[in-house]
């Protein structure tokens, strides 16, 4: 601002008559050199915009055009936006795959039962947390802080998981990782931010910590809960490590991420013999059917998303404030 | 308002309900988070499943000496370190980058568009982005294509074969799936810049350029340097979808992070101590790393984050 100050001092010394004529016609031709500047701005601007979507929609888009394209003649290259020979063959083919139906039902399953029990021991917590009368306040904090940090590491944990037999059955997606200290700050931070006067009303109506919780916080924390379910969904609806690290050997609990991974590699290995001579039909290749699978795994989150913008915009920027 | 809560039986009383579910979740948390730790043992011992960490028997630092003396480990440590920094680096520039120019534009419904089209990929797991990843740079894909046809190259580079062109698509995917989606914040920052500030920059005769170099920047320098040191941290952790799923044989010198040689080693070879003696070399130079740039950060009176 020092420096604004001094700019305005400068331009506007005292000036005789003629003087001023002179500086307000130079004035008058920056200004128009400004607006030129500015114009140049505004269309680089404009291009990088559009370039930018492009480079974002494009490889979404083309996969969209593969998916419904006959599958050896897309092999041949040179399809773009739009299918050159149109099937439906490809997504036929994904819907007789038992696996990937499988895969797709846990996958609900997991971002379901995931997304629910992340928010409610999640929002229990900060709760607790942010209730300044509680007694094991900060230490509770720093317990969960600490936890961003700090870990086992991979074998630990794989260890952990075995001893508590929690491999090779549907829980290890759930069970651990549901209270994640960062979600639970961005929850306390909004929390934080009801006023008290709320809370004290109905305490003197003779309400409890629970019926506070439920009645009085959830019901304001709305937009807060959602942000968080959104982020735990789309973590578990993209999940497959886990799948391929604990439920290796069961194919029961395999998830849709994992088969597209397998369909994958099958792909880049080109080690794609057998797989081609299943779908002899003739007309599918694995890279027409990823590119099916690919899309219906992307749907249901590109359906969702732009309506809950200013949920995770909200979330987001709560997540950036620290107390 | 800073007075010591008092612990008599007339709080705990009235505290019952928060100090049982408050309870609950924190064996919850003792479990999943605070129990693997006792695990570090193994990175001491010759450990051996059927003994269990009670009954292996301690080696001391001998296996990590024997992972610094493995020239695959140090390759591993580079380019965790390299990929890291590369990554950080290039996504923090274009997603302020993104950010400011977004803000730039004029039209209301175009800004929504081009936001609402950027979060888009960080939606997409890992796998479909490799996936299109590979789509794209294959002999037929559009990349090639577009060389080809500007006669740059004569035949199709297998860009997944030749060691020089992995980091580089490794920074290339990062940027594609999160420049929107870490924008979000530098927006957020944007708008809660005083507007008179702009105005008086206008006053001062300066152009929409100026203004983004003497107002927007320094007026979300805050958010820039906290985000930084949030994710100073986490620059040994950005290593481990991508490159597991993009890495080959050909270019297993280059792809290869810390968290790979971590399963490599632990989970198929069933070498528990010296997975798990890498895993601790990792949370070790992360939380140096967070403790440095905190130090930093102190010292040059910006904002830091403990």
């Amino acid at each position: 601002m020092a420096n604004g100050n001094n700019n305005i001092n400068l331009k506007n010394p005292p000036l005789s008559g003629s003087d001023n004529n002179n500086k307000n016609r130079a004035a008058a031709a920056k200004r128009r050199k400004v607006s030129a500047g500015d114009k140049a701005f505004t269309i680089c601007n404009t291009i990088f915009m559009i370039l930018f979507v492009v480079i974002t929609l494009y490889p979404v888009l083309n996969t969209l055009a593969i998916s419904f394209n006959d599958g050896t003649d897309a092999l041949r290259g040179g399809i773009y936006l739009i299918p050159r020979k149109f099937t439906l063959k490809n997504y036929i083919t994904v819907m007789q795959k038992d696996n990937l139906i499988t895969g797709a039902y846990i996958t609900v399953l997991r971002t379901l039962i995931g997304t629910l029990l992340a928010l409610v021991t999640n929002a229990i917590l900060a709760y607790i947390v942010s209730r300044k009368e509680f007694i094991f306040r900060r230490a509770l904090s720093l317990f969960w802080v600490i936890t961003m940090y700090v870990n086992g590491g991979l074998i630990p944990t794989f260890l952990l998981y075995k001893n508590l037999h929690l491999t090779n059955t549907f829980w290890v997606y759930v069970i651990p990782g549901t209270i994640s200290a960062f979600n639970m700050l961005v929850i306390r931070t909004y929390m934080n931010g009801i006023s008290e006067s709320l809370t004290e009303a109905a305490q003197i109506d003779g309400a409890g910590y629970t019926t506070i919780f439920l009645k009085v916080i959830s019901p304001l924390c709305k937009p807060v809960y959602a942000t968080i379910a959104l982020f735990v969904a789309v973590y578990q609806w993209n999940s497959w490590f886990d799948a391929m690290l604990y439920n290796r050997m069961s194919d029961q609990y395999t998830t849709l991420q994992y088969e597209l991974m397998k369909l994958l590699s099958s792909v880049t290995n080109q080690g794609t013999s057998a797989e081609a001579m299943k779908n002899a039909m003739g007309t599918v290749t694995p890279t027409s059917v990823r590119a099916a699978a690919t899309i219906i795994t992307m749907l249901p989150i590109i359906c969702i998303y732009p309506f809950l913008q200013n949920y995770f915009v909200t979330g987001l920027t709560l997540g950036g404030v620290k107390e | 308002m800073k007075k010591k809560t008092k612990i008599d039986l007339n709080t705990i009383k009235k505290q019952k309900a928060l100090l049982i579910w408050g309870g609950l979740l924190t064996i919850y948390g003792f479990i999943f988070y605070y129990l693997p730790l006792t695990g570090w043992l193994m990175a001491f011992q010759n450990y051996k499943p059927k003994d269990g960490i009670l009954h292996s028997q301690f080696v001391g630092l001998a296996k990590f000496v024997r992972l610094f003396s493995d020239v695959t480990f140090l390759k591993v440590i580079r380019n965790t370190l390299a990929m890291g920094v590369i990554n950080l680096v290039v996504t923090f520039i274009t997603a302020i980058a993104f950010a400011i120019l977004l803000n730039e534009v004029r039209s209301n419904f175009g800004k929504r568009t081009v936001q609402t089209i950027s979060y888009l990929p960080h939606f997409l797991s890992w796998i479909i982005v490799t996936g299109i990843l590979h789509d794209a740079l294959s002999g037929t894909g559009i990349v090639n294509d577009i060389l080809m046809k500007l006669g740059i190259v004569d035949q199709g580079i297998n860009f997944f074969a030749h060691t020089q062109y992995f980091w580089p698509i490794v920074a290339f995917a990062n940027v594609w799936k999160e420049t929107g989606w870490n924008a979000i914040i530098y927006l957020a920052a944007i708008t809660s810049i005083d507007p008179a500030l702009y105005e008086a920059a206008s006053i001062d005769g300066a152009g929409r350029w100026a203004k983004i170099l003497h107002v927007t920047l320094p007026g979300i320098k805050p958010t820039i340097i906290i985000l930084l040191l949030m994710n100073v941290g986490n620059v040994l952790n950005a290593g481990f979808e991508i490159q597991y799923l993009l890495g080959n044989g050909l270019v297993q010198s280059v792809s290869q992070t810390i968290d790979i040689y971590v399963l490599k080693w632990g989970i198929s070879q069933g070498d528990y101590s010296i997975g798990t003696a890498a895993g601790i070399f990792k949370s070790l130079v992360s939380i140096i790393l967070i403790v440095l740039a905190n130090q930093i950060a102190k010292r040059s009176g910006e904002e830091r984050l403990f």
